[in-house]
């Protein structure tokens, strides 16, 4: 930490990277035929134009945002519960919103919008759930009792959507469950994208001003208390925030697993532990991931791969080559 | 010493929720401004419980802590912890901060909730690291510090919090023996340059050679507050330990020993 931005090239880098990838994002397509358009014919064909306007673009910026969010959110997580094990899920909130969406498949109606508002309805109520469950147990610190009943609510709603799915019509309902639980954006459009992107906005941009705060939280209890911090609400705030935003996105993309826990690894590896530096550096790396896997998603087959399934499984590799080659966390000597 | 004590506790009581038990009952005792004073009582007595109070990281459930006059709970959160620091026992993070970054945190109660520190709070970390000598240090990681270092690093982000009252929780509690009379060295420094220090230990060893005031605690009474002289007495530490002790004046050294050598030790 010679000078103040120690770690200027590589954002710079990274933030090229990603406004080139989420240019090159809007062409790249199996229209007309891959590897897509050009900007020659994107200014002569009519069809592709609004292709591009209606459809790749707010996909495209759905893909980032989606990623940016779990991987910010999940880094906040991490350092708030002090335990890099924790996913933006797994208060109650991923498990919340698939029965909600299941539930709307089966009894509401199919269409994107009675799905994505049940799937975020119930996210917060699986917040909710977590929050009021740990505030009565009996058991151990802050910290282990939202971790004991982030468990115990995520396994409630997990048997609920298992017995969704067994009450599911097997030729129509439950393929479109099991598909919505596998993570994807091919529903997006603009109305769809809109309405999740305030929330997201504001929590970000929120949990970005307090970045360097997130440093003195992630402290012990009672340290982060001498240094001035109100741990408990601090925490919850920030939490809250964090919950909103993945509540928000995982409405509208499904279940997108591992970029909430592999990218704050990775940013953490590749600029700093400092959350001046993480945050931001997930939140670029969380948005480019998710968005290039979405562009795979995408194009690699003539139908559609579940973003989620490619998220886990890019993601999970990364991870395990990840602590592969370097030393865990916390344990470098 | 000035006649303004740094805290006034007046009938303090306090038990954890749900505990039968007060960990704390009745304490009534001053600490001096400008000098060391110790808490010295064996494990369980409740020194660390008492030590987070005068913190403010606990309430009491009756009477009332004073810091420099005024009630803990009319402290602003900001301003209390620009008042009072805490050096905790070894912190375990789980995170791969260095060494500058984790001192840099101690600049937080001067610092809003969305500031970020600037170049005068980097320069006081500086100061820092050149102050302790750990200038070495700046650039590890702290989970891979060694104890002694670990404490030193802790003792330096107090320095960059710059609170005139530092609370320690068993400073030496782990230590060698080199590093154990280095840190107290370094507590003793610290009042010469006008600070207030309070620390906890279950070692009449490490209060003797500094502590210009010391408190007995015995399950969560206080047997005696006053100068060392008193305090290190046989009959005293006897009472504090529930063994039989001797304390023996060798040269300027006060040494507690135990009346009697433990049966089968060597001989």
């Amino acid at each position: 930490m010679a000078s103040r931005h120690p770690h200027r090239a590589k954002f710079i880098l990274l933030g090229l990277g990603a406004l080139g990838l989420l240019a090159l994002s809007a062409l790249v397509g199996r229209y007309p035929a891959l590897p897509g358009l050009t900007p020659a014919t994107l200014r002569h064909d009519p069809l592709a134009q609004r292709l591009v306007a209606d459809l790749r673009l707010p996909r495209v910026l759905a893909a980032f945002l989606t990623g940016a969010v779990l991987a910010v959110s999940g880094l906040t997580m991490q350092m708030v519960f002090r335990n890099p094990l924790v996913e933006p899920g797994f208060l109650g909130v991923s498990q919340g919103a698939a029965f909600g969406a299941a539930l709307a498949i089966l009894y509401f109606s199919t269409s994107p919008w009675a799905i994505q508002a049940s799937a975020a309805i119930f996210a917060m109520l699986g917040l909710a759930l977590t929050y009021a469950l740990a505030r009565r147990l009996r058991y151990g610190g802050w910290i282990l009792r939202m971790v004991l009943a982030g468990i115990a609510v995520s396994a409630l709603f997990s048997a609920g959507v298992g017995l969704l799915k067994y009450l599911a019509d097997p030729l129509t309902q439950l393929p479109e469950i099991v598909f919505w639980l596998l993570g994807g954006l091919w529903a997006t459009r603009w109305d769809n994208f809109l309405v999740i992107l305030p929330p997201t906005l504001i929590a970000l941009a929120l949990l970005y001003l307090s970045r360097w705060r997130l440093n003195l939280l992630s402290l012990s209890e009672e340290a982060a208390f001498s240094l001035g911090a109100a741990p408990g609400r601090e925490r919850l705030a920030l939490l809250t925030l964090s919950v909103v935003a993945t509540a928000a996105v995982v409405s509208l993309a499904g279940m997108v697993g591992w970029v909430g826990l592999m990218i704050p690894h990775l940013a953490r590896r590749l600029f700093s532990a400092d959350a001046r530096y993480a945050l931001p550096a997930s939140l670029l790396l969380g948005g480019t991931f998710t968005l290039l896997c979405d562009d795979i998603a995408r194009t690699l087959v003539n139908g559609e791969i579940p973003l989620g399934i490619l998220t886990s499984l890019l993601g999970a590799m990364a991870f395990v080559a990840l602590l592969a080659t370097t030393p865990t966390e916390g344990q470098s000597t | 010493m000035t006649s303004q004590p740094a805290f006034r506790v007046q009938n303090l009581t306090f038990g954890y929720r749900g505990a039968h038990q007060p960990v704390l009952a009745g304490l009534s005792f001053e600490i001096p401004q400008g000098a060391v004073t110790a808490i010295l009582g064996p494990n369980g007595a409740g020194k660390s419980t008492l030590l987070h109070l005068l913190l403010g990281w606990h309430r009491p459930q009756s009477g009332q802590i004073l810091l420099h006059g005024k009630p803990l709970s009319a402290y602003r959160r900001a301003g209390l912890s620009r008042a009072v620091g805490l050096v905790p026992q070894r912190e375990h993070v789980p995170f791969a901060f260095r060494v500058r970054e984790y001192l840099l945190l101690g600049r937080s109660p001067h610092l809003g909730m969305l500031a970020m520190p600037n170049e005068q709070d980097l320069a006081l970390v500086e100061a820092a690291l050149q102050r302790l000598g750990i200038v070495h240090l700046a650039d590890r990681e702290v989970a891979s510090l060694s104890g002694g270092e670990h404490q030193l690093v802790l003792i330096a982000r107090a320095l960059v919090q710059g609170a005139p009252v530092v609370l320690f929780d068993e400073p030496t509690a782990h230590l060698d023996l080199g590093n154990k009379y280095r840190i107290l060295e370094l507590l003793q420094a610290l009042v010469t340059e006008g600070r207030t220090v309070v620390f906890t230990t279950h070692d009449p060893q490490a209060a003797a050679p500094i502590a210009e005031h010391i408190l007995l605690l015995r399950q969560g009474r206080l047997l005696f507050a006053g100068a060392p002289a008193e305090a290190l007495t046989a009959d005293r530490l006897s009472a504090l330990y529930a063994t039989s002790l001797q304390v023996v004046h060798l040269a300027e050294h006060t040494v507690v020993l135990p009346t009697k050598r433990p049966a089968g030790g060597v001989k």
